[in-house]
């Protein structure tokens, strides 16, 4: 039985000015244990996706279960299955963390579940928080809080919403090892973010969005080696020759330029010096999620979602 | 309900509770002030001028009024205050996630609300003895009303909560619609000395027959039956308990 599966989904929003359509038919699935990732622009629909799937929101049409379960009609089953990290910073001001703990955890029918709150709080650091008010945490503690919040009953299936967005490197490891031991131990997850080393890195497979439509589908490393395989990086004062600068990516001092080969490599190197470009670091590296994701993004319009989902 | 969803209204319910118990200075002994004080003016200035019943004094005649009031404005603002800072500071993601019932909402809100309430009704009654005799003549009528009160504002404000998206819309709420309709029913005086036309207007307050029903428990005596006030009292109560029900259900606005 699929993790969780996304069918047709359609969401449309009212609008003053036409409706917006926000999710235009995206289906695929998750099978158990896997770590997935969704990636896309800000406004591609990741979180409407994550809304639909949580019960936040309602789709238009279409059908998202998990483990089986309608996310509408047998809601109660499928959100038992679900544990959800929002984006947002939220927290209840009126409790300490073991409180917000206990109520969560009771909300799904958990109760006396004080062993678990405790791993919880040790493997998220928060150990000596745990009868701290909310109000009184830093943001990177209220984060820890609503990691917790979302494992207290257990979830097979983890879903993170840019979990570490504005988040410092300490709590980024944290977390991560903790949801890699997770992941071994056969919870499934989901992760939406913007850091793509960080999906390259954990990723097992990856969706991409644009415009609510889904535009790559595939294993990571499949979506790495269906792109140019190397990338010559350097830096450079110079104006770049126009052969070269059209397919270079500029990042201030920095140029990036796919080659597929080594023999394109030599001879990109022979036109720079022909054009008397001054290279320094020079580097040749292969290319990572980022360079396929803006090829992606830039180029092929949307896949028509029935393929993507074959 | 599965025995799950009998632990998640309860602990909903428990955390409402909670809410307030925290900041119960606010939300239990200022309201108790309030209501000792109108009764010290009112009380002052009336006692001895205005006589409703026979052999009851003013100060006594107006006790169940305040009471039934407190209960009422505090009923309300449990249910609406509550959803509202939930909805604006974003916490009440945390119980949309959660697998709770519409049924399960409604009980946890309605109910914290009613203990808000009648906890608020009877730190009122408890500080007020002090000032005039009164004793329960029909008991069972004080314990009818003061439940379906409760439960009516308890449930409103339920409403309110899920409608509004700004405080201030509560506060407009509160101060436009709960806080004239309480003070028109009837608390501070008799409906029966009113001119003609606002006697007619009082009778299509439902809170009037909540506070002459409640008033009826204390003296044996009112200005309508308490039968029709129950009629009254219950009908509303299912017609708002109803569309509270229907909205949870529904998702309005809190599941887009």
């Amino acid at each position: 039985m699929r993790a969780v599966s996304f069918q047709q989904v359609c969401k449309t929003y009212p609008g003053a000015r036409g409706a917006l359509r926000a999710l235009d038919g995206v289906s695929f699935d998750i099978e158990p244990g896997e770590f997935f990732g969704l990636l896309g622009p800000n406004g591609a629909g990741k979180t409407t996706l994550i809304s639909i799937l949580a019960g936040l929101t309602r789709a238009s049409s279409g059908r998202v279960e998990v483990q089986g379960h309608d996310v509408v009609a047998d809601y109660a089953t499928a959100r038992k299955a679900l544990g959800i990290v929002p984006q947002e910073l939220v927290f209840d001001p009126f409790f300490s963390v073991r409180e917000a703990l206990r109520i969560q955890s009771g909300y799904f029918g958990v109760r006396r579940n004080d062993d678990w709150i405790d791993e919880l709080l040790a493997s998220l650091g928060l150990a000596d928080k745990a009868d701290a008010n909310m109000r009184q945490l830093s943001g990177g503690m209220k984060r820890r809080v609503l990691v917790a919040q979302a494992l207290v009953h257990r979830p097979p299936v983890i879903v993170l919403d840019e979990p570490t967005a504005g988040v410092d490197v300490e709590l980024r490891q944290t977390l991560w090892q903790f949801i890699a031991r997770l992941n071994r131990q056969g919870h499934t997850v989901l992760l939406t973010t913007h850091y793509l080393e960080e999906a390259e890195a954990l990723c097992g497979r990856i969706a991409m969005l644009k415009q609510g439509r889904v535009v790559a589908l595939d294993r990571t490393s499949a979506l790495l080696a269906g792109t140019a395989s190397t990338m010559l990086g350097f830096k450079t004062d110079q104006p770049l020759p126009p052969a070269i600068a059209q397919h270079a990516r500029v990042t201030g001092r920095i140029v990036q330029v796919k080659a597929h080969d080594a023999a394109e490599v030599e001879s990109l190197l022979a036109q720079l010096r022909a054009a008397g470009v001054h290279v320094e670091d020079l580097e040749i590296g292969r290319a990572d999620l980022e360079d396929v994701f803006l090829e992606i993004m830039q180029g092929a319009p949307a896949v028509a979602p029935a393929r993507v989902a074959a | 309900m599965t025995g799950m969803g009998l632990e998640g209204t309860g602990t909903l319910l428990y955390k409402e509770v909670l809410r307030f118990w925290k900041v119960s200075f606010q939300t239990v002994a200022a309201p108790v002030l309030t209501a000792m004080l109108y009764l010290l003016i009112f009380g002052h200035v009336l006692e001895g001028r205005v006589q409703v019943y026979d052999g009851i004094g003013y100060t006594s005649f107006l006790i169940p009024g305040l009471v039934m009031m407190s209960v009422l404005q505090n009923a309300f603002a449990n249910s609406s205050s509550s959803l509202i800072q939930s909805k604006i500071t974003g916490n009440l993601v945390f119980l949309l996630v959660a697998p709770l019932s519409p049924q399960a909402w409604f009980v946890a809100y309605v109910g914290a609300s009613m203990l808000r309430g009648l906890v608020v009704g009877a730190g009122v009654l408890l500080v007020t003895l002090w000032f005039a005799p009164l004793h329960a003549a029909e008991p069972a009528w004080i314990a009818v009303f003061a439940l379906a009160g409760a439960a009516l504002m308890g449930a409103l404000g339920l409403i309110a909560g899920l409608w509004a998206e700004k405080f201030d819309q509560i506060a407009a709420f509160q101060n436009f619609i709960v806080m004239p309709m309480t003070f028109l029913s009837g608390v501070f005086y008799s409906v029966n000395s009113l001119p003609p036309f606002w006697l007619e207007a009082s009778h299509l307050n439902p809170f009037f027959y909540i506070v002459d029903g409640f008033r009826r428990g204390f003296f044996g005596a009112s200005d309508v039956s308490p039968w029709t006030s129950l009629a009254v009292v219950a009908a509303s109560l299912v017609a708002v308990c109803g569309m509270a029900l229907q909205l949870l259900r529904s998702g309005y606005k809190i599941r887009h």
